[in-house]
């Protein structure tokens, strides 16, 4: 269990959060902080285990791949799935583009429509934009309800024999609202849709089963994870993988190239051309390890109840809107406007109190116009926020509501 | 820098009290631009006549200080040749503003500008009305 005390013993996991003492970090939605453990994964397998994976015949390398592939087995693990059914991306982004250049032969033929919903992040809006332009197919959107909610009677009504794909979030980077993403691809399941699940606000703040969920691709990012910028896995399920075509080309995905032509090698190798993120991979390992030993039923646990203190507490800022769902329905992630005060000067005021918040649309533009906001703060939350540093944050925006009210 | 210092009197009166917000019915100049990350969008509209801008005003909302930038540069072009106001530089645009603008911040000070410059340079003007 995390109680307050233990949330700030976290703090010394983190370099640069020991050597920052008076910053609040609130901003994990946007990326997480290193702990050690993955610095040093990473440090020591570049000064002591080092060598391209896959290819080599001397020692050094075969112990790399082995450390490769078994840190590819780690992550499979954390998400409950088998190790051929990860492919290490350069993140969700990375992960969401890539399947839409090859997913195609994958759709129920004959359907026509990708369905998304209102809350998306716009790197599982854009791609699908782009491929259903060069396919010729529509798009539709499953709504939000009042309380800011998938609105599960629209994606019953919506998702018919119409829609070949249906791509969806998680957790909303926005609204901090999960989403029954069990029941929906049972529903998707119902009618042969294709399920993308965006999981990039999922893994770091409660455990995920891909094979209880039931969806057919899960996409996520390490940097999010406390692991390192520039891997993300995309998850696929067997059958569908085994299918599915290769997106880049060239060396590892193959099995023979002639002058001429070339044929695929089996999963994941397939979809993973050229050389592998592998220091990544090795810190990714490293990060799943060190939050599977916190638990990350514990660390879901510790954001709800910090989002409940949160919310009694700024309820107390003058003028404070919150745009979020129900804190038993969330993660830790609170989106808000105050009256009077653009989101931008929050974040920047916030900001100068060592205080970090992000503003803006949160790379959710749709979402914004369907919530009738412009631009928004966000605070969010991981398992060494504490208590302390909510209070902070309140002092602060008092501060600013004072300012810009003219009284300082 | 302290941020706070971005946030004096005059930037926050003109947040809260801006000058020239509106439309005009005839313009013959206008733009608009956005800063996708933050949130801020206005349009500013000018009426010209023989040369000289006779009127400026700017719709939409931002920060304090795209705000700011907006009041301030409307009301600086106003009696200004398109030639004299399409010479304003980043650094009169922040002297007028008269705060240390942090690099983050340097997009909203410039913002309004940058719109001015969109709506007079030659090959970008709205439809003209017959004057």
């Amino acid at each position: 269990m995390i109680t307050n005390e233990r949330a700030a013993a976290f703090r010394s996991d983190f370099p640069l959060l020991t050597h920052n003492e008076r910053l609040v970090y609130l901003d994990h939605a946007a990326s997480s902080q290193k702990p050690k453990i993955v610095l040093s994964a990473m440090d020591s397998f570049y000064r002591s285990s080092y060598a391209n994976v896959h290819r080599g015949l001397y020692k050094l390398s075969e112990d790399a791949t082995t450390q490769f592939e078994f840190s590819r087995q780690k992550i499979a693990h954390f998400i409950g799935a088998r190790s051929e059914e990860i492919i290490f991306t350069s993140g969700t982004t990375d992960g969401i583009n890539k399947l839409a250049l090859s997913i195609l032969s994958l759709l129920p033929y004959g359907r026509r429509k990708i369905l998304l919903t209102e809350l998306e992040h716009h790197a599982n809006i854009v791609p699908w934009q782009q491929f259903a332009k060069r396919h010729g197919f529509t798009i539709d959107f499953v709504r939000i309800t009042n309380d800011f909610q998938l609105d599960m009677e629209d994606a019953k009504r919506k998702l018919d024999d119409s829609v070949a794909l249906f791509a969806f979030s998680h957790v909303s980077n926005v609204l901090g609202t999960i989403q029954d993403v069990t029941k929906l691809c049972r529903m998707a399941k119902d009618k042969f849709i294709v399920t993308v699940v965006d999981g990039a606000q999922a893994v770091a703040h409660m455990p995920v089963d891909v094979y209880a969920i039931g969806c057919d691709f899960y996409v996520f990012s390490g940097h999010k994870l406390c692991g390192p910028t520039g891997i993300g896995v995309l998850y696929g399920r067997k059958q569908l993988l085994e299918k599915l075509p290769p997106f880049f080309y060239g060396g590892h995905m193959i099995q023979t190239v002639s002058k001429t032509d070339a044929t695929w090698a089996g999963i994941p190798a397939r979809f993973e051309a050229g050389t592998a993120p592998i220091v990544e991979a090795i810190g990714l390992a490293a990060a799943v390890g060190y939050l599977q030993t916190i638990g990350l039923d514990d660390i879901h646990s510790w954001e709800q109840q910090l989002s409940l203190y949160a919310r009694e507490q700024l309820m107390t800022v003058k003028g404070l809107r919150f745009y979020c769902g129900p804190a038993h329905k969330c993660i830790g992630i609170i989106s808000f406007t105050l009256d009077g005060v653009h989101a931008h000067d929050i974040a920047s005021l916030l900001g100068n109190d060592s205080i970090c918040v992000r503003a803006g649309h949160h790379c959710a533009m749709p979402l914004s116009t369907v919530i009738g906001v412009n631009s928004t703060a966000r605070v969010s939350f991981h398992h060494e926020t504490t208590t302390q540093m909510v209070d902070q944050l309140v002092d602060s925006l008092k501060k600013i509501v004072a300012l810009f009210a003219g009284r300082q | 820098m302290s941020n706070y210092d971005m946030y004096k009197e005059q930037i926050l009166d003109l947040y809260k009290h801006p000058l020239n917000k509106g439309s005009i019915a005839h313009h013959t100049h206008q733009a608009h631009k956005e800063n996708p990350s933050c949130g801020d969008g206005f349009t500013i509209q000018f009426l010209v006549k023989d040369g000289i801008i006779v009127d400026a005003k700017f719709a939409g909302s931002g920060c304090a200080i795209s705000t700011a930038g907006a009041s301030l540069i409307t009301e600086k072009v106003k009696g200004m040749s398109i030639h004299t106001a399409l010479g304003i530089s980043s650094d009169e645009m922040l002297a007028l503003l008269g705060i240390p603008v942090s690099a983050a911040r340097l997009k909203c000070a410039l913002l309004a500008l940058e719109i001015t410059q969109d709506a007079l340079t030659p090959s970008s003007t709205s439809p003209k009305v017959s004057q």
